[in-house]
C-alpha cells in the first residue's frame, strides 16, 4: 500500500465512478476537478482543464469528506493509546477528512490554553481537519462550569460531557442556559449516572446469562428525557451523541415534532453488533454505551434511514493493548473504530438495512450540519473528499492498521470497501491508488 | 450479526469433544454432563478407601489460584487434587501480587513459567477464567471454581449429583431456587444444568429486585410468593444471602426477608413429602433457613459438601485429559506436515 500525505495543491481531475453526497446528488461522474483546495469545475467541461494529476475512478464512489462528531485523538496527556498524528492519519485511511476532538484528554479540554495546544499540535502533525469539542463542565467532573466563552474563542466547535453521565440537573440546567448565552451547541451522552451505576453491558438477556453488570435502558432514557425537557426550556441547541436504545429515537423524533432544537448521532458499532457479541467476555465490545438488543439495532437504523438521527459517528477510542488485556468487566471501554466506520456502513448497504445515499449521508451532509458546516459536491465547495472502491476489500490487521489501537471490531473477515484518496481540501491525507 | 466465534465450547473443548478446560456449563450436552457426574461417581469410592489416592495426575502441578478467598471451595480443590496425586499449590493472590499492581496477566505468566498444568481459578469478575484461558496461558487447563456472578460449574454439578444420588433421575423433577438469584453464579449454573439433564420445572423464588432481568430466558419460572412456589416440589435450593444486599436498597431488612423467603418446617411442609433442602452454603441461619430445616431429615447439605470433591476430581481430571488429547493431537498434525 502506497500512502502518503502529499502537500503539494497541483490540480486533480477525477473521472468516472459515481458521485454521491449527502444532498440527493447520485449521479455518474463526468469530470470532477479540484484545483487550489476547491472543487473549481464539475462535469463535461472540468475535463476541459489540463489538470497536474488524472485520476481514472471508474467503479468507484466519490463522495465528500466523511465527518466525524465523536473521535479520541488522545492528545494531550495518553500518549500510549494515540496521537494527533496517528489518530488523524486512521482517520484519513477511513475517509474522513473532519474530525471532532472528545474534550476527554488528560488535561481535560476545558479552558481556551487546552484548546490552544490541541489546535498547534493539529497545525503540525493532523492531515485532517480536527476541530476541538470543549469540556461542558470544569474537569468533566459535572460540579463547576467551564470558560465557556475561552473555549469558543479557541476555536471549540460545541460543548460536550465526554463519555461522563448526567449526575445533577441542576448543573445541568445552568451549563444549558450559560451555553446558550453564546450560541454553543451541546453536545451530551445521555446517561443517568446513578441508574448506570457500575454496569458496563446492556442489562438484557446477555447480562442475565452471563452474570454482567447491566445497564439498563432506562439509564438512557431517563437521561435523554430530562435533556429534551432541559433543552426545550433553556433554547439551548442540542445533540444527543450516541444513542442506543430503540425508545430514545422515539422520544427525539417527538421532541423534533415539538420544534426543540435537538440533533443526533449514533455510533457506527451500533448499527451492526448487538449485546451478543459479549457472548464470549470479549473485551473488545465493552463499549458505552454498551451494544443492546437486536430491537434497538433496527430503530436506530430505521432512525438513519428516516432522518431522525443526523449523524453515523465512529466513536473512535483507541487504546494500548493492556487496556483490553483483562477480565471484561476490567477492560476499557471503546473500539478503535475510525479506520472501519465506511467498511461496516458498506456492509449495511450490501445487506439492504441501509441505501448507499442514506449511508454517505449520515457520514457526511448530516454530522456536518450539526456543526454549521457544509459536506457537498458543488463547484466551489472547498475539496474535502473522499474516493473509495465498494467492490476491494480488506482486513483490519497489524499491516493495514495506522491508529495505535488495534482493537478493531472486525478481525479475520474481509471488509468491503477500500479508501482510495482522502483529499483535505484538495491535499492528499490518504492516497492507496492501485499502481 | 455475531461477533467472531468465541463461543465457550471453542474454548472449553478439544475438536473431539472432550472437556479440556472447565469454565461454564453452557455449552455443555447432557452426555457430558452425565460422563461427569459418572466419573464423579466412580471417585465417592476412592474417598472411602483408608488409602484415599489414585494417580491420575501424579508429576503435575495444580495451582489453586484464588482471588477471592474461599476457605471451604478452595479445601475441596486442594483435597481433590491431592487425592489425584498432584502437587498443590495454593495462592491467595488477593494479598500478594495484584496488590503491588502486578496485573493478571503478568501474575498468570510467571506462574505458567513454574511449569503448571491447572489452574483452579476464583475471580470476583464475571468471565475472568475465560480471559485465562483464552488469552493469557493456553496450555495451561483453567478449571472455573465461581467467577463473578457468572457461573460455578463444579458446584452445580455436585448439586447435580446429589440429586441424581437421591432422586434417581432428573426426569419430571420439579425444583425450586430460592433467594437471591441475581448475584448468585451458582444459581446460574444450577438452572443450566437442570434444564439441559431434563428436569421438568425449574422455578426461581425471589422479590424482584433479586432476580435479573429477562431472567425467564435462562429457563426458569419465576415465582414472588414462597407460599405458591412451594407446591409439589421435589427440591428445594436455597441460596446464600449476603448482608450488604441491605444497602443499595435491594431489601428492606433481613427480618422481612426471613419472613417472605426462608425456608421454614411450615413451608417445607407445602412441598412434595420426599422434597430434599439444599443450600451451596455457608448457610446464614435464620436468615434463609430455619435451623430445625438445616439439620432435618430432608436436609442434604452434608452430602452435598463429600460430592464436592468427587465431582471436582471427576472434572480436573477429565480435563487434564483432554489438555494431554490435545497436545498428542497437535504433535502429530506437526509431524504430518
Amino acid at each position: 500500500m502506497n500512502n502518503s500525505v502529499n502537500a503539494s495543491t497541483g490540480s486533480i481531475l477525477v473521472t468516472g465512478g459515481r458521485l454521491v453526497d449527502g444532498q440527493g446528488r447520485d449521479s455518474i461522474n463526468d469530470g470532477l476537478l479540484i484545483r487550489d483546495g476547491r472543487i473549481a469545475a464539475l462535469g463535461a467541461k472540468a475535463r476541459d482543464v489540463q489538470a497536474d494529476e488524472v485520476i481514472q475512478a471508474d467503479g468507484w464512489v466519490l463522495a465528500p469528506g466523511l465527518v466525524d462528531l465523536c473521535c479520541n485523538l488522545r492528545e494531550p496527556g495518553n500518549g500510549q493509546k494515540g496521537n494527533i498524528a496517528s489518530e488523524s492519519r486512521a482517520a484519513a485511511h477511513g475517509g474522513f477528512t473532519t474530525v471532532c476532538a472528545s474534550p476527554e484528554t488528560s488535561p481535560v479540554n476545558d479552558s481556551g490554553a487546552v484548546t490552544h495546544l490541541i489546535r498547534d499540535g493539529a497545525a503540525s502533525r493532523a492531515v485532517v481537519r480536527v476541530l476541538p469539542i470543549g469540556a461542558i463542565t470544569r474537569g468533566l467532573e459535572g460540579d463547576l462550569l467551564s470558560d465557556m466563552a475561552g473555549l469558543k474563542n479557541a476555536g471549540c466547535i460545541a460543548v460536550g460531557n465526554g463519555s461522563r453521565g448526567v449526575r445533577n440537573a441542576r448543573i445541568l440546567r445552568r451549563c444549558m442556559a450559560y451555553a446558550q448565552t453564546f450560541g454553543l451547541t451541546v453536545m451530551f451522552n445521555p446517561e443517568n449516572q446513578s441508574l448506570a451505576a457500575d454496569g458496563y453491558a446492556h442489562d438484557g438477556l446477555v447480562t442475565s446469562r452471563l452474570g454482567l453488570l447491566g445497564i439498563p435502558e432506562v439509564a438512557e432514557t431517563a437521561a435523554v428525557m430530562e435533556l429534551l425537557l432541559l433543552a426545550e426550556e433553556t433554547g439551548v441547541r442540542l445533540h444527543l451523541s450516541q444513542l442506543s436504545c430503540a425508545r430514545s429515537v422515539e422520544m427525539l423524533a417527538e421532541a423534533r415534532q415539538r420544534g426543540i432544537q435537538v440533533t443526533a448521532d449514533v455510533a457506527m458499532h451500533q448499527l451492526v453488533f448487538t449485546e451478543e457479541a459479549l457472548a464470549g467476555f470479549d473485551g473488545r465490545f465493552h463499549v458505552r454505551p454498551p451494544l443492546r438488543s437486536e430491537a434497538d439495532r433496527l430503530a436506530l437504523i430505521g432512525g438513519v434511514r428516516n432522518g431522525t438521527i443526523d449523524a453515523i459517528v465512529s466513536q473512535h477510542q483507541p487504546h494500548d493493548s493492556a487496556a483490553k488485556q483483562a477480565p471484561l468487566a476490567a477492560t476499557e471501554p471503546g473500539l478503535s473504530s475510525i479506520e472501519s466506520v465506511l467498511s461496516l456502513g458498506l456492509e449495511l448497504v450490501n445487506r439492504d438495512e441501509l441505501t448507499l445515499p442514506e449511508l454517505i449521508r449520515a457520514l457526511t451532509s448530516g454530522p456536518a450540519s450539526v456543526i454549521d458546516r457544509s459536506a457537498a459536491i458543488a463547484e466551489g465547495e472547498l475539496a474535502d473528499l473522499c474516493l473509495f472502491d465498494p467492490s476491494a476489500t480488506w482486513q483490519a490487521d497489524e499491516r493495514t492498521l495506522v491508529s495505535a489501537g488495534r482493537h478493531v471490531p472486525v478481525e479475520n473477515r474481509n471488509l468491503p470497501g477500500v479508501v482510495r484518496l482522502t483529499l483535505v481540501e484538495g491535499r492528499k491525507a490518504w492516497e492507496s491508488l492501485p499502481v | 450479526m455475531t461477533a467472531n466465534d468465541r463461543s465457550p465450547n471453542h474454548l472449553q473443548l478439544t475438536r473431539d469433544g472432550q472437556l479440556r478446560h472447565f469454565l461454564t456449563l453452557d455449552g455443555l450436552d447432557r452426555s457430558l454432563l452425565t460422563d461427569i457426574l459418572d466419573t464423579a461417581d466412580s471417585f465417592i469410592e476412592v474417598g472411602e478407601r483408608t488409602i484415599k489416592k489414585v494417580p491420575l495426575l501424579r508429576g503435575r502441578t495444580v495451582v489453586n489460584l484464588f482471588f477471592e478467598s474461599s476457605t471451604r471451595t478452595r479445601s475441596t480443590f486442594e483435597l481433590a487434587a491431592k487425592r489425584l496425586s498432584a502437587d498443590v499449590l495454593n495462592l491467595d493472590i488477593s494479598t500478594s501480587a495484584t496488590s503491588k499492581g502486578e496485573s493478571l496477566s503478568d501474575t498468570l505468566l510467571n506462574l505458567e513459567a513454574m511449569a503448571s498444568d491447572m489452574f483452579v481459578v476464583r475471580h470476583s469478575q464475571s468471565g475472568a477464567p475465560h480471559f485465562i484461558a483464552e488469552s493469557v496461558t493456553p496450555g495451561v487447563a483453567i478449571i472455573n471454581a465461581g467467577d463473578g456472578r457468572h457461573a460455578h460449574p463444579t458446584q452445580a454439578m455436585l448439586d447435580m449429583l446429589t440429586i441424581r444420588q437421591h432422586k434417581g433421575t432428573f426426569e419430571g423433577l420439579r425444583v425450586a431456587i430460592v433467594g437471591d438469584v441475581l448475584h448468585s453464579r451458582v444459581a446460574r449454573s444450577q438452572i443450566r444444568a437442570l434444564n439441559e439433564l431434563g428436569a421438568a420445572e425449574v422455578r426461581v423464588i425471589a422479590p424482584g429486585t433479586l432476580l435479573p432481568k429477562d431472567v425467564e430466558s435462562l429457563g426458569c419460572t419465576v415465582e414472588y410468593d414462597m407460599v405458591r412456589g412451594m407446591k409439589d416440589l421435589d427440591v428445594v435450593i436455597m441460596l446464600r444471602l449476603q448482608k450488604e444486599r441491605m444497602e443499595g436498597a435491594l431489601l428492606p431488612s433481613e427480618r422481612e426477608f426471613y419472613r417472605l423467603y426462608g425456608l421454614n418446617r411450615e413451608k417445607l411442609a407445602l412441598a412434595h413429602p420426599e422434597c430434599i433442602v439444599m443450600h451451596p452454603g455457608p448457610i446464614n441461619r435464620g436468615v434463609e433457613i430455619e435451623s430445625a430445616v438445616a439439620d432435618g431429615p430432608q436436609s442434604v447439605i452434608l452430602n452435598q459438601v463429600t460430592n464436592g470433591i468427587a465431582v471436582r476430581m471427576a472434572v480436573m481430571s477429565m480435563a487434564m485429559g483432554g489438555q494431554v488429547s490435545d497436545r498428542q493431537m497437535q504433535q502429530s498434525e506437526r509431524a504430518q506436515a
